[in-house]
């Protein structure tokens, strides 16, 4: 007979989530017992709860051990320590999801409200999405991994179809879904071999038996391929990009925002926790594998987002070729002894990116209240009758360009450092194609630019944009994080120290 | 070794599973080649779970079956989204976006 008996819970560690999943649940129900004009409170709601989470990261973050296991062995199970961990790496990742998707909220708040969606369902999914988000930064097990990459997987293809009668949208919400779905089961193919080759879902016993040898490397390699197929997918990285552009134009614009910032530095966490705790004995397969998609999603990426005309689209296509960047240092890990620097680089891309990314699509959303067009020539003269808007959509846009000072560039120095770093043809072959790239896609980004501050007004309409009060702080954060962060990167300098990973190969 | 049976059987499931995907132009039949793989992948874990004699993969199995049925939820709805505004649930239809 078995009986069961529940792990110790470490309940300081799992509060975040803990404060999310109870946020979750008063967001519902708020929303049964308010009347409908005044749902927006549920928005309020949201945002607290973000922000409330927040606490017990700072709180473990200063208080504490640096590493601890949210759920140990008790007297009666064992092997469950290790499985779900908290350290510096987690919190940090969890801060950042929990203050983008604070960020959301604040682009959302108006969008939803006017457009009519239901916003008390909207918030909710929202909610559950960052829950996963949070979840998957401290699994260091499969089944967690793909319980965590599920749970905020299933509620962003709800959200990106959340516009019902635009057809736009419903076609969004479907190519995300299937090639999602699709991509993630490829994994779970991929997951199940890891499985049997280890014997165990921890990541740490799979480092151990995939060193691609012994009578069993084609099975390894298979795994290891699929696996990463996975998540790549989630990075829209190229050649499993082809969801992204569509899914991003026909969503809601917040909704966009979120998938390219959140949903994608999700993504990047599963594959840092899967190259350096699980494959870093493996690199003869990973490397060349995502040496070449780093390469291909920053080219395609760029090269396409120069002949768009639809500035979503086009920083669907932006946010694509930043991937590249992105997982460039993550390429060439465990290369010359970089793993250090590359884990650094990827974690401070993620940070400074989600900053600029959203800023940028807050203009975007601030402007097309006004304009309700998409195209890039709606930006035409707006300099004329929005000054601040403008500056503040060149400075976004010249930080994803990384032009000096602002946060882009601090974030491409430390990806290039990372692929120098490597040394050898890896390394300095993709630098080059990275350099390349980084001068395309100042092309397009000038391109907005030119619009905004020589280009005269379209229709001649110039009476000014009125930004509403949610709008005027989501730009407020992400503004003044891009400026600071490209002026003094100290700040973050220390972020993403390798010995904070637990379980990561150290040199 | 008869388990190894199985996990050519997960294997086979698996192929008929991406064919399916690829070559299916309904939306329907897409979703279900897609439990195919999911079913196979199952099928793996049982498999290797024998052969390991550990428990984690039956673990493993049980979440994706719950999950699975999460999954499909989501996308039935969405299938009947399309056809509410659209009266096909033909994939290739699907091309309001393009470039």
């Amino acid at each position: 007979m078995f009986s069961f008996a529940s792990p110790v819970v470490d309940f300081h560690a799992l509060a975040p989530e803990l404060v999310l999943a109870v946020g979750i649940c008063l967001v519902i129900l708020v929303d049964l017992f308010v009347p409908d004009h005044r749902r927006w409170v549920t928005g309020t709601l949201s945002g607290f709860v973000m922000l409330a989470a927040l606490l017990p990261v700072v709180t473990l973050s200063v208080l504490g051990d640096d590493v601890r296991s949210a759920l140990m062995d008790g007297e009666l199970n064992q092997g469950i320590t290790g499985r779900y961990v908290v350290d510096n790496f987690a919190l940090v990742m969890k801060a950042l999801f929990l203050l983008s998707g604070y960020v959301v909220v604040l682009l959302s708040a108006n969008s939803i409200e006017e457009g009519g969606y239901n916003q008390g369902e909207f918030y909710t999914l929202l909610l559950s999405s960052v829950l996963g988000m949070v979840m998957i930064a401290s699994s260091r097990d499969l089944v967690s991994l793909f319980v965590a990459l599920e749970f905020l997987s299933i509620p962003a293809y709800m959200m990106a179809a959340w516009k019902k009668r635009d057809r736009k949208s419903n076609e969004a919400g479907v190519k995300y879904y299937l090639l999602g779905v699709f991509a993630s089961a490829v994994m779970l193919y991929g997951m199940s071999l890891l499985y049997g080759l280890a014997g165990s879902t921890l990541l740490t016993d799979i480092a151990a038996a995939v060193q691609l040898d012994g009578d069993k490397v084609g099975v390894q390699v298979l795994g290891i391929v699929f696996v990463i197929i996975g998540f790549a997918f989630k990075i829209s990285a190229v050649p499993f990009h082809t969801w992204a552009p569509d899914t991003y134009e026909g969503a809601p614009t917040p909704v966009t925002a979120f998938l390219s910032v959140a949903s994608k530095a999700a993504g990047f966490v599963g594959l840092i926790v899967l190259v350096f705790i699980a494959f870093p004995l493996a690199q003869d397969v990973y490397r060349p594998f995502m040496w070449v998609m780093a390469a291909l999603t920053m080219t395609v990426g760029n090269l396409v987002a120069l002949k768009q005309k639809n500035i979503v689209r086009m920083l669907a296509y932006s946010s694509i070729s930043q991937g590249g960047f992105i997982l460039m240092p993550l390429a060439v890990a465990f290369t010359n002894g970089n793993q250090g620097a590359s884990l650094r680089a990827v974690m401070v891309y993620l940070i400074i990116y989600a900053a600029t990314n959203l800023g940028a699509f807050a203009v975007i959303i601030a402007v097309s209240r006004k304009t309700n067009s998409g195209e890039i020539s709606s930006f035409g003269g707006l300099f004329s009758y929005a000054p601040g808007l403008t500056v503040l959509m060149t400075i976004f846009l010249a930080s994803l360009a990384g032009i000096p000072p602002l946060g882009g560039w601090y974030a491409k120095f430390g990806a290039f450092k990372a692929a120098v770093d490597a040394a050898g043809g890896w390394g300095y072959s993709i630098a080059v194609i990275g350099a390349v790239n980084a001068v395309i896609a100042t092309a397009y980004y000038i391109t907005v630019m030119r619009e905004m501050w020589m280009k005269p007004v379209p229709d001649g309409d110039t009476t000014p944009i009125k930004v509403p009060a949610s709008l005027q702080a989501a730009l407020a954060i992400c503004g003044v994080l891009t400026l600071v962060l490209g002026v003094l990167p100290g700040l973050i300098a220390k972020v993403g120290d390798i010995t904070d990973l637990t379980g990561a190969l150290l040199p | 070794m008869l388990v190894n049976n199985f996990l050519i059987l997960g294997a086979v499931l698996f192929s008929i599973g991406v064919y399916g995907v690829i070559a299916r132009k309904n939306a329907v039949l897409v979703l279900m080649s897609i439990e195919l793989i999911l079913n196979s992948v199952n099928i793996n874990l049982l498999a290797f779970d024998r052969i390991n004699g550990t428990q984690d993969g039956a673990v493993f199995a049980l979440y994706i079956i719950a999950i699975a049925a999460a999954e499909v939820g989501v996308g039935l709805a969405m299938v009947l989204l399309i056809f509410r505004n659209r009266k096909t649930i033909a994939l290739d239809d699907l091309s309001e976006m393009k470039g």
